[in-house]
């Protein structure tokens, strides 16, 4: 099952230059960038695995593609996203993320039905 | 060559680039005239820096016409003595290369051995691939670079950010331009030792030491942009300070002259203060006497420290 989250997710995945270019963006807008991966895409799971520092200063989006490719190296069985995160004080949250590498079998999110006390019922979520 | 090429390399050609309209539009022509404003004499060097921007000019209309496609091998060597205007020049060359198209940014990163090499193992990979990152898409000015080599210690970390920074030379060659900086003699030594590096660095650059009449400029321009003025004797006294200066120890160059420009202000303020702080005038204020250069150590032989040494005890 194709997991949407974040931006762009309804998009076929983006290429390598849409990637460039979406990080020339963020950098315009002095963001760090952050590389993250997962093997669990479940939505409540917000903290992924940061791959190396968050990275600061770059003037070029080359740095974080080369830090991609090595992330891709490393971990191209889960799931990668970028993270754009802006420091000014008011912000100092992700501004934006989106996904850019997926494993090559995703998993399905199940939803699953619990009957408790009475004749009511609780809904989970997992991934599996 | 087939017979489509052929007629792809005659429509090409056929096409015309004016070399003089690019020079201007590029701001090559811009970047070359500032460098010779701003940076007074070495001439060598600013003849070196024009032909490479003809050769990469040149280059870049060949490219346009379908000529040529590989990226030409950019990394350079300054060599030169301190305070021989290294790293200004760089700064300017990353102008020159961002004109003209050959990195996406133009800027400059200037980093030394503690930035690149790391204190344990494990540590000087990420280390410099960070410096690399920072880098990417403008000037990486690596000072001291001889630094990064240490032959009498084969533990040393330097070789492993070497290694990285032959690989993204090679690899990388779009992305960013390494200059190398330092004094001639240590940087032969570590070329010889590195021959990769020798292979990978199309253009040397060799930095002159200054003549003191080009100091004796470069202290008027200094001067002249803190508005200040040497009167006749502080002229005369400046002159005497150069020669002498320039064969002591830790001679820099126009960093010797700018420091030495630095104290003689300390010392006209002293001076002025000492006097009784009456009524000054601009002039009063800006002029620079003999009394505020003739009180430096280097009249009297250097410093106390470096004396004994020379003496050789």
């Amino acid at each position: 099952m194709r997991i949407t989250q974040g931006c762009f997710s309804f998009l076929p995945d983006l290429t390598d230059d849409q990637i460039t270019a979406q990080v020339e963006y963020m950098l315009s807008r002095d963001w760090a960038v952050g590389i993250e991966f997962t093997d669990d895409p479940h939505p409540r799971n917000t903290y992924w695995e940061m791959f190396g520092h968050p990275m600061f200063d770059l003037k070029d989006a080359k740095g974080v593609m080369m830090e991609l490719e090595e992330c891709r190296k490393a971990h191209g069985e889960s799931y990668i996203r970028l993270v754009g995160f802006d420091a000014t004080r008011g912000f100092e949250t992700v501004m934006m993320s989106f996904i850019v590498n997926r494993p090559p079998e995703e998993p399905r999110l199940h939803m699953q039905r619990t009957d408790v006390a009475g004749r009511s019922q609780t809904y989970a979520w997992d991934a599996r | 060559m087939d017979g489509g090429e052929s007629a792809d390399l005659a429509a090409s050609t056929a096409e015309h680039v004016d070399l003089a309209a690019e020079y201007e539009s590029s701001g090559v022509a811009e970047v070359l005239r500032e460098l010779d404003e701003e940076l007074i004499g070495l001439a060598p060097v600013k003849q070196r820096i024009r032909e490479t921007a003809a050769l990469l000019l040149v280059d870049r209309a060949r490219r346009s016409l379908g000529l040529t496609q590989d990226t030409p091998t950019l990394h350079m060597s300054f060599t030169g003595n301190p305070g021989t205007g290294k790293t200004t020049v760089a700064l300017k060359m990353a102008g020159l290369l961002h004109r003209l198209g050959y990195v996406r940014k133009g800027h400059l990163v200037s980093v030394t051995r503690d930035d690149l090499v790391g204190q344990y193992i494990g540590h000087t990979a990420p280390k410099t691939k960070e410096v690399l990152k920072k880098a990417m898409g403008g000037v990486l000015f690596i000072d001291e670079a001889y630094y990064l080599y240490k032959p009498d210690n084969e533990r040393d970390y330097g070789q492993e950010a070497i290694e990285i920074l032959l690989q993204v030379m090679e690899n990388n060659r779009d992305d960013l331009v390494v200059i190398m900086a330092g004094y001639a003699d240590r940087m032969d030594k570590f070329f010889t030792a590195n021959p990769g590096f020798r292979s990978r660095i199309a253009h040397h650059i060799d930095f002159p030491d200054y003549s003191d009449a080009e100091l004796e400029w470069i202290a008027g321009s200094m001067l002249a942009e803190r508005n200040y003025v040497l009167d006749k004797g502080a002229s005369a006294a400046l002159a005497d300070y150069i020669s002498l200066r320039r064969n002591q120890p830790h001679f820099a160059n126009a960093r010797s002259i700018r420091n030495a420009l630095d104290r003689a202000r300390l010392r006209q303020a002293n001076r002025l203060f000492e006097a009784g702080g009456g009524p000054l005038d601009a002039t009063a204020l800006s002029t620079i006497t003999e009394a505020d250069i003739r009180p430096s150590r280097v009249f009297s032989g250097g410093l106390v420290i470096d004396r004994p040494a020379a003496e050789g005890t």
